[in-house]
């Protein structure tokens, strides 16, 4: 049985939950995309000491929990206060949704950084070479030989990562963040109706679902002419 | 600042201890899980393979805070309805929904592993007169650890970095020992930094671990293959 009633009063607050939700997920992993661009670039083509250190980067993002991470810069920045202040930057730090966001962005550009970096190693070294040979500026081969390719490699792990930062959006409830999870809880505490858990899930489950069979769709177009075993 | 890392140093080492162990404990039923789940959508009865679909694009598609809650709270509600006064403890409820995380993932590995396992042979030990529980033991589990281990080994990562999610519900895990840290001694950036200096420790030797053991199971495969 549906319980309208708690719906009726609380429907609307996990709708906007729901914005939130989405707003953080496609947020973090637009911004990411800018970020996890150029450190890819600097991990496959940049000097040594710089491909090291954006490996750095990636690694300790990708090896600690991102939940420690948003603890760490939420709570964290708190000791800075005086510092951002002055640097008129507290009011950012001081908002959960900023703090979120931020986490995310890094976190999901790390490993984004890492999926372009492993497909753009993926195209034959010959390729490049001939690019060069023919004269190809490093722009023109970027967008004519190696971007193509990539993009195609990298498109799946691409729509994992969309669909693992729906879900890790959620960790944003626990630093007051008001997204579907939070609303849910929200509902729950005030009622002690689990349906509103239960919306929820069914919610962020259909949201992936959508995502994957929607990513499926784009996948077997832009391959079609890879032969599939 | 020193001496307040070191006055903290053991509650540290405590909750760490204790996200190692609830990691440990979480493997072997999700696992199972994941064998499970793996063998129900390689059979034959449609009705096993649904429910193996439905498990894993469930759990799949949940955010692994929601799970952790619908367990926790969800499993509170179902025992008092029932009439008992018996409390889910944070481990528990930590252990179950990690559990169901893990095997989910874990499934599609342990799917693409057993149909990795080439068909002739299992034809083979077959016509041998072999049961099928002998040609799962002897032909193709040692050949799927080979071919399920570097997904696994990828789902062990995860599930290392998961059990923070579980400090949310009060268990003492290295993450909620630095949040009580941070909290009483107002540098929270310190004790949170170290937290992940700990966690990044401990994926560090989980990788090389995972590494040894792919070159230990892939012992007399060329690397071609």
């Amino acid at each position: 049985m549906i319980d309208w009633a708690l719906f009726e009063k609380f429907g609307p607050r996990m709708a906007d939950g729901f914005l939130v939700t989405l707003e953080l997920s496609f947020g973090s992993v637009l911004l990411g995309l800018l970020l996890a661009t150029p450190v890819a670039l600097g991990r496959v083509f940049g000097s040594r000491p710089l491909s090291a250190a954006l490996f750095g980067y990636t690694y300790v993002f990708r090896g600690t929990p991102i939940l420690a991470q948003l603890f760490l810069i939420y709570y964290g920045s708190a000791q800075f206060q005086s510092t951002l202040s002055a640097a008129g930057l507290w009011w950012l730090f001081r908002d959960p949704f900023f703090c979120s966001l931020l986490t995310f962005t890094l976190n999901t550009a790390a490993y984004q950084a890492e999926i372009f970096a492993g497909a753009i190693r993926n195209v034959p070294r010959g390729q490049i070479e001939a690019a060069r040979a023919a004269a190809m500026t490093p722009a023109l081969m970027a967008r004519r030989i190696i971007v193509p390719q990539a993009a195609r490699l990298a498109l799946r792990p691409f729509g994992n990562e969309l669909i693992l930062m729906v879900k890790a959006s959620a960790l944003a409830s626990v630093v007051t963040v008001y997204d579907l999870l939070a609303t849910a809880k929200l509902a729950f505490q005030r009622t002690f109706d689990f349906q509103a858990y239960i919306a929820a899930a069914l919610i962020y489950i259909l949201t992936v679902e959508i995502i994957r069979r929607l990513w499926n769709v784009i996948d077997r177009r832009l391959n079609r002419h890879l032969v599939r075993t | 600042m020193d001496s307040t890392l070191i006055q903290w140093g053991h509650a540290l080492a405590l909750g760490a201890a204790m996200t190692v162990g609830l990691a440990l404990a979480t493997l072997p039923f999700g696992l199972a899980l994941g064998l499970a789940a793996a063998l129900a959508k390689d059979s034959k009865s449609a009705f096993l393979r649904a429910c193996g679909e439905i498990y894993t694009t469930v759990f799949r598609g949940l955010p692994e805070l929601l799970t952790l809650l619908l367990i926790y709270y969800g499993a509170q509600m179902l025992i008092q309805n029932m009439g008992l006064s018996v409390n889910i403890s944070p481990f528990v409820a930590g252990l179950i929904a990690l559990s169901l995380v893990f095997g989910a993932y874990s499934s599609e590995v342990l799917l693409a592993a057993l149909r990795g396992v080439e068909r002739g042979q299992i034809e083979a030990a077959r016509s041998f007169g072999m049961s099928p529980a002998v040609v799962f033991r002897r032909i193709r589990a040692p050949q799927m650890l080979r071919l399920a281990l570097p997904g696994l080994g990828n789902n062990w990562l995860v599930l290392l970095k998961d059990t923070s999610l579980v400090s949310v519900i009060a268990l003492d895990d290295l993450l909620r020992m630095s949040f009580i840290a941070a909290q009483s001694t107002r540098q929270p950036f310190e004790f949170y930094a170290v937290a992940c200096a700990i966690y990044l420790g401990m994926t560090a030797i989980s990788t090389l671990l995972i590494a040894r053991a792919e070159r230990a199971v892939a012992k007399g495969w060329s690397s071609a293959a």
